[in-house]
């Protein structure tokens, strides 16, 4: 019988192992950009509302003030990210291509439930290696979904749900707020009452408050929806009013004096 | 000089070495433990909530606890953590009021000089290793001023407007901050009940230590009052568009 070969597609996690064994030995393994994060999603009368704040951390310090964390998947479908910032990046890309070609191979627009599947089955298979915790909605021939997704592959179907470091904090708003058949103005609302939450009292959450509304055939993505947190303007200046400088000689020509010094050995 | 070898029957048989002296060993974690506790300045004075539950690890197993307790006649203190430590700073502060009073010199300890004396008990212990396992909400009206501070087992003290322990740091003070900083003056009581119940209400749907059965206490001018145990209500009309987890 042949002896069991390396799986030659698939997930090599040797460097897990690698990487375990360094850590044991004391070396600093690279900090991955996380995005710390707020993201939320709620289904309303007409649709479905996604909203998210905008800052990305690397560690303690803020690598992106305005990043984009409400990714494009298909016309119909919006997907909020948090974990780590290239693998909610990539995954979101990847499996959106491949709704695009399966929208194209079907003839139809894609479903949100199309999305889901490729996107845990996707994260499954990486047994949770790739940190991408995912809030996706959309809408489709069957209506409004939304969906929270775990890096390990697991997926919860709700009306309200919230994901990331400021998930807690904008759970408090839902909880206090939501109810069914919310209005778009309101629901909007709360969505940003919610992000505001996680950017006040979570620190891996800040600046800006960026919303998407999906409804039947339409998007709208309302980036900076909210901005509370915008730079204050500078109270001083560097320039300096004519005059701040004395001067001796008013005169602007330099004097031309005779030439001192030996010339330069220019020779050979 | 030799160390003693103890064989007590009724403690923990550790590996015992006979060539050298073992350190000595304290608090190794909290046992039977409170969660939450909440407390915001409000036009009359503080109110503050906490629910009923002692739970033993993941256990729901004391359901009629009270972790609010009225020391001396004009302080409030809230409790989240461990019980048995708990009911020992009880019984140190009853003697401490016991000795005050004893005294007999005109003077009452105020609700300032309680926090400053559960602030300095607790950084003691902490810093001979051995804390008290709690975080305390020590509030209070002295001298016609607010008083609302926290404590907590490293001995961490901080006075603001809101207070949340554990999980209502996470669940309740974004709510408490929105709500109440910067008007505390103006909240009248119903609408601090509200608010309230509003936070233990969501402290109950999303800790999973908490229970629904909750206890209010206010601190005015008049003194310290605390409720009987009530319910807060739920509303699980949430359940109706939840079906399944996937397409």
């Amino acid at each position: 019988m042949a002896p069991l070969l390396e799986p030659s597609t698939g997930f090599k996690f040797d460097n897990v192992k690698r990487n375990q064994m360094l850590a044991d030995k004391g070396h600093l393994l690279p900090r991955a950009t996380k995005t710390g994060t707020t993201i939320v999603g709620l289904v309303y009368k007409d649709g479905v509302i996604l909203g998210a704040d905008t800052r990305a951390t690397s560690g303690p310090i803020v690598a992106d003030k305005n990043c984009e964390k409400i990714h494009f998947l298909a016309p119909n479908m919006y997907c909020c990210g948090a974990g780590t910032a290239a693998d909610t990046e990539f995954t979101t890309n990847i499996i959106s291509s491949q709704l695009a070609l399966h929208s194209l191979n079907t003839g139809r627009e894609a479903r949100v439930g199309a999305a889901l599947t490729m996107l845990k089955q996707y994260l499954f298979r990486y047994q949770g290696h790739i940190g991408a915790y995912l809030v996706l909605g959309g809408y489709d021939v069957t209506g409004p979904h939304l969906y929270a997704i775990q890096a390990h592959g697991s997926t919860d179907k709700l009306p309200y749900m919230t994901l990331g470091s400021g998930s807690l904090a904008a759970m408090s708003v839902f909880e206090s707020g939501w109810r069914a058949g919310l209005s778009r103005d309101e629901g909007v609302e709360l969505v940003k009452d919610a992000i505001e939450a996680g950017i006040f009292n979570d620190l891996g959450s800040g600046s800006n408050v960026d919303v998407c509304v999906i409804t039947e055939g339409n998007v709208e993505y309302l980036r900076g929806y909210s901005t509370p947190n915008q730079r204050v303007a500078k109270e001083q200046t560097y320039r300096f009013a004519p005059g701040t400088t004395e001067f001796i000689v008013p005169n602007t020509t330099a004097q031309r004096g005779e030439e001192e010094g030996t010339a330069m050995d220019v020779s050979a | 000089m030799d160390p003693i070898e103890f064989r007590l029957p009724h403690t923990l048989q550790r590996p015992q070495s006979t060539t050298y002296n073992e350190p000595v060993t304290h608090s190794a974690g909290p046992i039977v433990t409170g969660t939450s506790v909440i407390a915001f300045k409000y036009k009359d004075g503080i109110m503050m909530a906490a629910d009923c539950l002692g739970s033993y690890g993941r256990m729901s197993m004391f359901l009629n606890e009270r972790r609010l307790l009225t020391v001396g006649d004009s302080t409030l203190i809230g409790m989240s953590g461990d019980f048995s430590d708990y009911q020992h700073m009880r019984h140190t502060l009853e003697n401490i009021m016991t000795q005050e009073y004893d005294m007999d010199d005109g003077q009452r300890m105020g609700p300032k000089s309680i926090y400053k004396c559960v602030s300095k008990i607790m950084y003691n212990r902490r810093s001979r290793l051995n804390p008290l396992w709690n975080t305390y909400v020590v509030a209070g009206i002295d001298k016609g001023e607010k008083v609302l501070g926290y404590v907590d087992y490293l001995g961490t003290t901080y006075e603001t407007p809101t207070i949340a322990t554990g999980f209502g740091q996470h669940l309740a003070l974004p709510t408490l901050r929105k709500l109440v900083e910067g008007h505390e003056d103006e909240i009248t009581e119903e609408e601090a009940v509200k608010i309230i119940d509003r936070c233990m209400r969501v402290l109950f749907y999303r800790d999973s230590r908490a229970i629904s059965k909750i206890i209010r206490g206010k601190v005015t001018a008049q003194g310290v009052e605390i409720t009987e145990p009530y319910t807060v209500e739920t509303n699980w009309d949430v359940a109706d568009s939840v079906d399944g987890y996937g397409p």
